[in-house]
């Protein structure tokens, strides 16, 4: 029993890791219908700006809070840019076109952002220094969970509610929602689309942010190919929840997280992966729209 | 007059593009390739062997070459994939190379050796540890400046049994050619030995957290962990395990003993075993290769940068004995002289193995890797 | 253009440059490396001029095609004499006598390839040939049938396993038989075909409810899982290790060295290309083939018109598979070592990528993509480690230029002309 429980805490604090990055996804594709490929790359740069600038401040000698407060708003900062300038470059030319031809630029953008930083930075894999602090009170709980683990569940938690209530009831979110439900109409009654969509980017990019920052201090490192992984099971674990919604890309990865754990713990890890594929195809064959996604009638 | 502006604009674009790319070729010189992963998740162990076969070669040709000719080096990049690298083989083959520094893969070497062979090109790889590549007998044209899985495999167990006294063994690799070879190999050996090996298992490279399997750790009742694969992964699984309060020994292999493993796993890395080539820390070849690179490339040099600087000098070093590029008399050249690198004085045995470095377990200590006699 | 516009153009351009030189700063200028848990950054001043002039002609080009992209449909043609060239050319082509001298020509460009350009050159193409035919596969389950599949490699590993464990299991019995092992390959050909047909259709039977975005992630999940599979059964499959030493096709017994090995897989991979266009192009025209460019168009319009939906999709994906499957063996005995890296989902997008770069549908279109993208990365190897950054920026401004693609589909039309009326009533015109 103690080892099923802990099990669950593992897949709890995996799904909230994956549940920083398919936030930013779902947000994305429910308002352009894009699977960004690149959005795991933001996530990167995110967190190669934080080491950047959390490294360039350190040495001029500023305490922990600061160099942590600083680095995590330039890492959004950076990140955003980075979201609103592809969107402007990459995608908004290809909006009208065929969704293949964006996401085939999405890929592009995808590999010029690692080979950036491969070759303007490093290589190699770089130790991230964890700025965060060491609660205290979970000294005694460490064997389940640990301070950068519960840190992450409640920042995704907190996300989840904040992007919650900006869709449901801001200007902004209205909006959102109208463009994501039909771009020309919202355009008639008066929502500048190009607008909605670039703080969609920037929304979902900063998001990728403060995932780079919490994740890559959890792994203790970092390095230009992390992105890539980390989007292509956040990308599985938004269409699990149902693409578009953004509770949905929470529970998905959930889901994911602990299949993912109680699939290594009781049965093995070799085939980790499997297990969370297995419960997504079962998923959409019962729920072909994922298990929080809007049932899409076909119209004739 | 806009219309030349954008027309001239983009003639120099092409221009510096042009004579970026297609430098002009000095004739008469030795031509020798490096082959790996220069691009894709992989490039981090395969850039650094780029870096070291480049100073090398700046030291020779300063020095006025080898018997006054000067070498060329031919880079190229296969992604560690095999059928890239049959590309990258066949190109290095075009060029007419006389050896090549590479691959960085065990597979992509595979994918290409048989290329090489048959245009009897001498191959150094400084990475690939898959037994067969020397054991097989197939390569002749195959040498390594690094030992086989077996022999560190043999090694790491001998060291768990006789050492460590562990009884109880969990065994993990990152499901790919190098860390699962090493896994599968001490696996085999710990039975042998009686070692009961309750837990063998691959996880995800790459992946953000190994928490779940720390778990699977703590409850199999292990009593010491084995890693097959590379130091990202090893890092991460050293820090979950010891934020979770355990605290067993943790044994590795030569993709471990690499100093940016200590720098990126801290305070966690300390204790930890690996093994590795017989140190170099003391030689002072490596000091003054690791020193140059500082001062060429800005930073520290990455994975396997000693192994394919000290494959360069044999591969430079048997051309010079040999007296010519001829295939069969710098081969000879390899197995019969011994040379001065950065790995100390070694040579080549028949099968094309290193010999010349003994292998030793490390065990990290004080933030860096000693030697444990 | 005015002056006026002309300044408003660069301060546009310098707007940008402003932009990018900030954006860029943390990455270009500052390099952050770690020693003993300390990081150090430093400051590469030099590079910031360097970095501002090529932003700001860049971005000034990049305006300028951008602008020239988006009213180049609107001119209406002038007779200049590049254009009377290539009416020439045009309609010269249509006359017979030069059409097939134009045939014949091209044949022999292409059967003396490999004694003109040497084995590197024949290599690689034995590889973009490979692609040209995974393109086409592919091309007829996303470019006529819609369905997005990013589990194609799993139908490649199939071909190319089929080959790797026919040679690993047989192959002892074959050289203890005094059989030539060169046989093996033949014997793979067709039944790597038929095997990954039928892995076509057992993955086509759960996803035939899904469409669009939720196919793709279930292909991306059977493909990858597939992948897992051959990684994790190491006794069978020779797991992360896999299958070396496979021998390439020899000629009637003679084993023929590798310069003349690749000549021969060449000649092989061009006859299988010409003939997986034949087949193609006889499906695009047939009764399958345009049930499934309505199944692509609308799902229920089609069902309703009395089109077996699931019979169709099925046909799809096993149609696909196939040529994977063909390519796979190919793969397989071009590089006699086969490992289960060379099947992750990198190679299905790679093909997804020549296709639409190509031209979604086109048949042309899918050889010319998957030329490029296989033929491209060989030709940027002067580039050294930037070859790779070249070539997503490549990819971006193709897709941006050219979004349906370099050479897009030219759909056939019908037209319905009445006896009686002397106008034409344009007839099914999609």
């Amino acid at each position: 029993m103690d080892y099923f429980i802990k099990l669950l805490l593992s897949g709890t604090a995996k799904g909230s890791i994956y549940a920083l990055i398919a936030l930013g996804y779902t947000m994305v594709y429910g308002i352009v219908k894009l699977i960004n490929f690149a959005h795991g790359e933001v996530y990167m740069i995110g967190g190669f700006t934080a080491l950047i600038v959390g490294g360039f401040l350190s040495t001029l000698g500023m305490s922990i809070p600061v160099v942590l407060l600083f680095s995590i708003l330039a890492s959004i900062i950076y990140s955003s840019a980075f979201g609103f300038t592809i969107e402007r470059l990459a995608y908004r030319p290809l909006r009208n076109k065929s969704r293949l031809s964006a996401l085939i630029s999405a890929i592009g953008i995808s590999m010029i952002l690692q080979n950036f930083i491969m070759l303007a930075q490093t290589e190699k894999y770089l130790p991230f220094p964890s700025y965060l602090p060491d609660l205290p009170f979970l000294q005694p709980v460490r064997e389940y969970i640990n301070s950068t683990q519960f840190i992450i569940l409640i920042t995704t938690s907190f996300i989840m509610i904040i992007l919650t209530i900006i869709i449901k009831f801001t200007r902004i979110g209205k909006a959102m929602r109208a463009t994501s439900q039909d771009k020309q109409m919202a355009q008639l009654v008066g929502v500048n689309i190009n607008q909605v969509i670039s703080v969609t980017f920037v929304i979902g990019s900063s998001l990728a942010a403060i995932g780079g920052v919490l994740i890559c201090s959890y792994m203790g490192q970092i390095n230009y190919y992390i992105g890539f992984v980390a989007g292509i099971k956040a990308f599985v674990a938004a269409v699990l929840g149902g693409i578009g919604s953004i509770p949905g890309a929470v529970l998905g990865s959930f889901i994911l997280g602990w299949t993912e754990s109680l699939g290594t713990g009781f049965i093995s890890s070799d085939y980790e992966d499997a297990y969370a594929f297995i419960i997504l195809i079962l998923i959409l064959i019962l729920k072909p729209d994922g298990i929080l996604g809007k049932n899409q009638k076909q119209k004739v | 007059m806009k219309r030349s502006i954008v027309v001239l604009s983009v003639l120099a674009l092409a221009a510096v593009l042009i004579t970026v790319g297609c430098q002009k070729k000095v004739t008469e010189t030795i031509k020798i390739g490096v082959a790996g992963a220069h691009s894709g998740d992989l490039a981090s162990y395969g850039l650094p062997s780029v870096n070291a076969a480049k100073l090398v070669v700046e030291g020779v040709n300063a020095k006025g070459g080898i018997n006054g000719r000067m070498i060329e080096l031919f880079i190229e990049d296969d992604q560690c994939k095999p059928e890239v690298a049959t590309n990258t083989a066949s190109k290095l083959v075009s060029d007419n190379v006389v050896a090549v520094i590479g691959h960085i893969c065990s597979g992509a070497t595979k994918a290409a050796l048989g290329i090489y062979k048959d245009s009897k090109i001498v191959t150094v790889s400084p990475s690939a540890t898959t037994p067969t590549l020397t054991q097989s007998g197939e390569y002749p044209n195959f040498f390594r400046t690094i030992a086989p899985d077996d022999a560190q495999a043999k090694l790491a167990t001998m060291f768990i049994k006789d050492k460590l006294g562990i009884k109880i063994l969990a065994v993990l690799h990152d499901k790919g050619d190098y860390g699962k070879g090493f896994a599968e190999l001490v696996k085999q050996y710990a039975e042998a030995e009686g070692i009961q090996v309750v837990l063998f298992e691959g996880v995800n490279p790459g992946a953000p957290d190994y928490s779940a399997i720390v778990n699977k750790i703590g409850n199999s009742g292990a009593t010491a962990v084995v890693w097959g694969g590379y130091h990202p992964e090893a890092s991460k699984l050293v820090q979950q395990m010891k934020d979770k309060g355990m605290d067993l020994p943790f044994i590795s292999d030569d993709g471990v003993k690499d100093q940016t493993f200590i720098d990126v796993a801290g305070k966690y890395a300390e204790g930890v075993y690996a093994t590795g080539p017989m140190d170099t820390s003391a030689n002072p070849m490596a000091i003054k290769a690791a020193a140059d690179h500082k001062a060429k490339f800005g930073d520290d040099p990455g994975a396997f940068f000693l192994n394919a600087y000290a494959a360069t000098q044999a591969v430079v070093n048997a051309i010079q004995k040999a007296g010519s590029t001829d295939f069969e008399a710098v081969s000879k050249a390899l197995r019969s002289e011994y040379v001065e690198t950065t790995l100390g004085k070694i040579s080549f045995d028949a099968r094309g193995d290193v010999i010349g470095f003994g292998f030793s377990v490390y065990q990290v200590q004080n933030g860096k890797y000693a030697e444990l006699k | 253009m005015n002056r006026k516009n002309q300044k408003s153009e660069l301060i546009a351009s310098l707007v940008s440059t402003i932009w990018f030189v900030i954006l860029l700063f943390p990455f270009l200028v500052m390099k952050v490396n770690v020693t003993g848990g300390k990081a150090v950054v430093i400051f590469r001043w030099s590079y910031l001029p360097v970095i501002a002039i090529s932003i700001f002609v860049l971005s000034f080009l990049w305006r300028r095609a951008l602008e020239w992209n988006q009213h180049r449909g609107d001119k209406t043609p002038v007779r200049t004499p590049l254009s009377g060239i290539r009416d020439f050319i045009i309609t010269a082509l249509r006359r017979k006598p030069i059409k097939l001298g134009v045939m014949a020509l091209l044949l022999l460009i292409v059967l003396a390839y490999p004694y003109v350009l040497g084995m590197y050159h024949t290599n690689i193409m034995i590889t973009a040939l490979i692609y040209v035919m995974l393109a086409l596969g592919l091309n007829i389950v996303v470019g006529l049938g819609g369905l997005l599949n990013l589990g194609y490699a799993a139908f490649f590993a199939v071909g190319a396993y089929t080959y790797g464990l026919l040679w690993k299991y047989a192959g002892p019995a074959f050289i203890s038989a005094g059989i030539d092992t060169g046989w093996l390959f033949w014997i793979a050909l067709p039944s790597a075909g038929v095997i990954a047909v039928i892995f076509g259709i057992l993955l086509s039977l759960p996803v035939l409810r899904l469409r669009g975005d939720y196919l793709a992630i279930i292909t991306l999940a059977f493909g990858e899982m597939f992948r897992m599979v051959l990684q994790n059964s190491g006794p069978v499959t020779g797991g992360a290790t896999g299958i070396s030493l496979i021998p390439r096709p020899w000629l009637f017994g003679i084993r023929l060295p590798p310069r003349q090995a690749a000549t021969y897989i060449y000649y092989i991979a061009i006859i299988l290309v010409i003939f997986t266009i034949f087949v193609v192009r006889r499906i695009e025209d047939s009764r399958v083939g345009r049930a499934l460019e309505a199944m692509r168009e609308d799902e229920v319009a089609c069902e309703a018109m009395g089109v077996d939906l699931v019979r169709n999709k099925m046909a799809t994906f096993a149609l696909g598979a196939f040529w994977a499957g063909i390519a796979g063996v190919l793969l397989a005995a071009q590089t006699t070592y086969i490992n289960p890296d060379s099947f992750t989902l990198w190679e299905s997008i790679m093909v997804l990528m020549a296709i639409v770069i190509g031209g979604t549908g086109s048949i042309p279109g899918a050889i010319g993509g998957a030329l490029i993208l296989k033929l491209l990365p060989e030709y940027f190897r002067p580039l050294a480690q930037y070859r790779m950054l070249i070539y997503g920026i490549a990819m971006i401004i193709i897709i941006i230029f050219k979004p349906d693609g370099l050479i897009p589909r030219n759909r056939k039309r019908y037209t319905f002309v009445e006896k009686s009326a002397s106008d034409s009533v344009p007839g099914v015109q999609k």
